[in-house]
This record gives C-alpha cells, structure tokens and sequence, in this order.
C-alpha cells in the first residue's frame, strides 16, 4: 500500500485526536483550576474571578489553616477511622460471600444464595434503614457509617467470579490433603485473588472516602463527621462551621475562598494518586461486574 | 433456582444428608454466619420496617403500637393525590430519560475515538486521564459545580466575554438539567468507556483485514465492523439502565437543587428526604416509607420486564 501524507484515513485519524485531546483538557482543566486556586492568595481570587491558569502570589497559607482547622482534622481523623475499622470487614465477608457462592455441593447454598441476591433489588428503604440504625443504637457513632454497608453483594459476584476462575483441582487436592476450608481460603485461594482483592480495596475504600449521605442522616455532631460532610458545609451550603468552631476567626475569614479549594486538594489527591496503579485491575474488575449484572 | 442435593432424599434418610453436608461443608456454613447475621440486622430487618407504610407510624410507639393505617392503602393514596405527584414524577423521568438520552451514548463514542489511535502511549494516557473524574466524590464534584456556577465564577466570566450576563447559574431553574447532564457526562465517560473498549478488543481483526481488502477507510472500518461488534454489549447496557430508570443520582440532586430550582430538580427521592428530615415540622416516616415501597416495588417491575426482554432478544439476563 503506498503512503499519502493527506488520505481519509490520516484525516479521520487527525479529528479524532484533536477531539479526544479536547475532552482531555476539558476534563483536567477543572481541576487545574481547583489546584492553582488553592495555591493563590484569597485577595486575588476574589478580585479575578474567572480563569486561572496558573497560581497567583503563591501561598500555603490556606493548606497550613486546612491541616490544622480542629473540624477538618477530626474530618480526616474520622474517615480513616471508618477505613481503617470498615476496610477489613468488608474485604472478609466479601470473601466469604464470595466463596460460598462459588462453592458446589452444599446443600443449603440455593436458599442462601437468593437470601443474598434477593438484597440487591429489593431493601426496605430509607426511613426503616434510619429507625433500625436507630434501635440497633449505632445512631451518632462512627458504626452507623461501618455496619450498614458492611457487605456489598454486588462486590461479592466479582469476588465469586474471581475464585470461580480458579482451576478446581487446587482446592480439591488440598482437602483430599486434609485442609479445611478455612485453610484453603486463607492459603490457596486468597494468594491467587490478590488482584481482585485490589480492586475490591479499592471499591469499598473509594466509597468509603466519597460517601457523605448516611453521616449526614446518622450523625448529630460536627465533632464526629467525616471529612465529606465538612466539605459538604463549606462547599455548598456555604456554612461558617469553620468559624464557630476555630479559634482563629480572623485567619479563616482570610483564606475563606481559598480553604475550599485547598480542602478540596486534600480529599481528592490521596485517590488521585492511588487510581492508575490499580487501573488494570480495576478494568477487569468493571468487566466481570457489568457481564454479571 | 437449581436444587442439586435435595432430590437425594429418597435414598437417604433427611437427617442422614444433613450430617453428611455438615461433615462436609461446616467451615462454609461458619464462615457465612456473620454475612447472615449482617444481612438480617442491616437488610432484612429494614424490611420488616416496611409495615409502617400501612400504618399512622408514631415514633414513640413503635411498629409494634402504633396504629394501622385506615384504609391501608391511606399513605399510597396520599401520595398519589399529593399537589406535588405530578411534578416529582416528571421531573425524575426527565432527568433520567435525558441522562439515557445523553449519558448513555457519551462513553460509546469515546471508546470509539480510543479504539482509532495508533499511538499507545496517547492512548493509555487519554484512559487514564478520562478516568479520573470517577473518582472525585459528589460532594468536591458539585462544590466545584457550585464555584463555577456563582455570579462571579467561571462560567458567568466566560458568558460575558462572549457578549451574554452574568448570573448564577444553579438559581435559574433553565439550567438545572444541562447542569445534571453534562457533570454526569464529565463524571462517567471514561469509566463506563472501559467495557466498551473491552468489547472493541474481542472483535475478531480477521473482519478489519478483509474490509480493508475491499477498501473501507478507517471511518467506514468503524461504523460497519466496530459498531456493530458493539451492539449486543450496548443493548444489555441499555436494557440494564432502563431497567433502574427510576433511580435518579438523587445524592447529586440533594447537592445541587434549591428552592428556587424545585420545579425541575425535585425528584421522588428528594422529596422522600424532605419529608423524612424536615427542617421544620414533624417528619412524615409512615408517608415516606410508602413512598420508598412504591419506588422499589416500580424499580423491581421496571426490571423484571426488562429482564425477560433481554433474555428473549439478547439471551443474557441478571437472573
């Protein structure tokens, strides 16, 4: 075939670049935005509004004022409370779900496997969900933000999926070796998912991290939200929380336009950093969820 | 529902198949017991909460002594008859039809444009780039919806310079829905390009090589081979989506609407909230379970049907 500097096809090839480098900048520009606000001064950022495309009279002041606000500390001390409690029960029941699902021969799996799935088209909705956080006691503790959604049945059918996939004959020759299920979970098949158990981390600690609705629903006390729901409060309901809890009002009437987007920085970047390492592992863990359902 | 073990009763005697299973299967059942116990506290026993709906649910009293609903259907009824029914109702079929409408297509002709660069570096890099909304959370993503659209924020600023006037944007109950769409767009496209682009790379490239026999430029390759390839994965997607078609993004709605955007942004969700946790007044718990029972139990049916058209056209089904 002989090569043309200008055929359709080069052409063809030239607009979809162009188009896809333009969804591109339309998708990083928003938080180039966010980045370079939180670095520029707030006299500046309130004098030009608008178009930002680099930092303006750098500053860290409003980062040093977002990492040491006592309500913004809490904030982030409370999520990675619920991280840190809620990341392992997720990951174990999810492991069990999963690998009851996947198993054969048992003779109550039928009842209990519409027991499970039965949960994802069917719940009782939000106001029984709140009175039963509320009877159980877990209302305004950090557990109404654990317990609730300790299992998701939907990251169980990855996991199942995963351990499906996973030749029979290395299960079936450890316990004709004598291992117990536990040991086979624990020793055989929890090493080959590792991948999937990545992917699942990454789920539960993703919407962990972003969620926002049952704090705002089951917690009374500002002392005790995560760091979402403070946001929640500068952010949109434009809220001085800042101010009556900080001693220093002073200094966050100063950085008041500029903390947002700082605190913004400081929730999103962690993830930021964290996703196109996971990114091949996420990928199949997309296309195992949507073949299933 | 397959039923594997049961059927061995005749030959065995019931107890005799209930020791041999637990002989066999005792660490699985075990290891299940906190999954059950989790699912009675946190989703069957919500379920038993239900019955509020049916009754003048009193929160002093309880389920167990409050009283029955009269007639049982009162709360349904009211809601029906509600001034609001209308409005909510439409407003949660528009703001999912237009999200089918545009949302849907988005990632399709991403991962089209993908799938058309050479270069693998350009390629990663658009992925990873596309990807990245996904993982902002709805509260920073409507925060910053929330700075653009001020008076004085970047979107007024760039209708000026363009000869038009600066407002704010998320008061006016014209822009509500764009506003709704295209941060789902922005948001979604690049995740939900990911399991197109998985299908584009199952298609058999015996079917390029001939058509480029034939002559097909890269554009004709696309609409006549890919498409196409794509088309059973875009039809359960699609099946999929109508199937939630009442479950609006109600936690962005909360985020975004005000009182001054309620004609177009209050959804049935939304409403449910408000009545649940009023800022004022006492809350409407039995009127707002029912509610939460009439979106479910229209959800369930909405995906029973598309269910079964699925499995009949396409032959793949969630159950």
């Amino acid at each position: 075939m002989k090569k043309h500097f200008l055929t359709s096809d080069s052409i063809f090839q030239f607009i979809c670049i162009v188009i896809l480098i333009a969804l591109c900048i339309v998708t990083l520009y928003p938080v180039w935005y966010i980045m370079c606000a939180s670095f520029t001064s707030n006299t500046y950022l309130v004098s030009h509004p608008g178009v930002l495309l680099r930092p303006h009279g750098f500053t860290l002041g409003s980062y040093k004022l977002a990492l040491t606000h006592p309500l913004l500390l809490s904030g982030y001390k409370n999520i990675l409370i619920v991280l840190f409690i809620s990341l392992p029960i997720n990951i174990l029941l999810t492991l069990f779900t999963g690998y009851f699902l996947a198993s054969k021969k048992v003779l109550f799996k039928p009842v209990l496997q519409f027991m499970i799935l039965f949960t994802m088209f069917f719940s009782g909705g939000m106001i029984p969900a709140y009175l039963n956080v509320r009877d159980l006691g877990l209302y305004n503790t950090l557990w109404a933000l654990i317990l609730p959604g300790a299992l998701s049945v939907y990251n169980s059918i990855i996991c199942k999926t995963a351990i499906e996939a996973m030749p029979d004959s290395l299960s079936e020759s450890a316990s004709i070796d004598g291992a117990n299920d536990i040991t086979i979970l624990f020793r055989i098949v929890l090493p080959l998912i590792k991948p999937t158990i990545a992917v699942l981390l990454l789920y539960y600690g993703v919407g962990h991290w972003n969620a926002w609705f049952n704090a705002a629903i089951y917690l009374q006390d500002n002392e005790k939200l995560p760091i979402q729901n403070i946001m929640r409060a500068i952010l949109i309901a434009n809220s001085n929380i800042l101010n009556s809890a900080a001693a220093e009002n002073d200094q966050v009437n100063q950085f008041a336009e500029s903390i947002k987007y700082a605190t913004i920085m400081l929730t999103t970047i962690p993830i930021l950093c964290i996703y196109p390492f996971l990114q091949k592992y996420f990928v199949k863990g997309v296309m195992i969820g949507a073949v299933k359902g | 529902m397959r039923s594997p073990a049961i059927k061995q009763t005749n030959t065995h005697s019931f107890s005799k198949t209930l020791a041999k299973d637990w002989d066999r299967n005792k660490w699985k059942y075990i290891l299940m017991v906190p999954v059950i116990v989790y699912l009675i506290l946190f989703c069957y026993k919500p379920m038993y909460g239900l019955i509020m709906a049916f009754q003048n649910f009193k929160i002093s009293r309880g389920i167990s002594g409050s009283a029955w609903a009269d007639p049982w259907y009162k709360w349904f009824e009211n809601f029906i008859t509600d001034p609001y029914f209308p409005r909510i109702i439409k407003n949660t079929f528009t703001l999912s039809g237009l999200t089918i409408l545009f949302s849907f297509p988005a990632p399709i002709i991403l991962a089209l444009l993908i799938n058309e660069v050479k270069n693998k570096v350009f390629k990663r890099s658009v992925q990873t780039i596309t990807y990245m909304p996904y993982f902002i959370s709805m509260v920073v993503l409507c925060g910053m919806i929330n700075v653009y659209c001020k008076q004085d924020g970047l979107f007024s600023q760039i209708a000026v310079a363009l000869g038009g006037t600066a407002q704010n944007y998320l008061a006016s109950p014209d822009y509500f829905r764009t506003i709704y769409v295209l941060s789902d767009i922005w948001q979604k496209i690049g995740w939900d390009s990911i399991i197109y682009l998985a299908a584009i790379s199952a298609i058999d490239q015996e079917q390029y090589e001939a058509a480029r026999v034939d002559g097909a430029n890269r554009f004709q390759q696309m609409l006549r081979i890919t498409l196409p390839g794509l088309v059973p994965i875009i039809m359960i997607l699609l099946i999929l989506r109508l199937g939630g078609i009442l479950n609006v993004g109600y936690e962005k709605v909360l985020l975004l609407y005000n009182p001054s955007t309620y004609d177009v942004a209050d959804v049935i969700s939304t409403y449910t909230y408000r009545l649940s946790f009023p800022t004022s007044g006492t809350p409407m718990y039995s009127k707002s379970t029912a509610i939460g029972l009439f979106n479910t139990l229209v959800n369930v049916v909405f995906l029973v049907t598309t269910n079964a058209i699925s499995k009949r056209t396409t032959q793949s089904s969630v159950f």
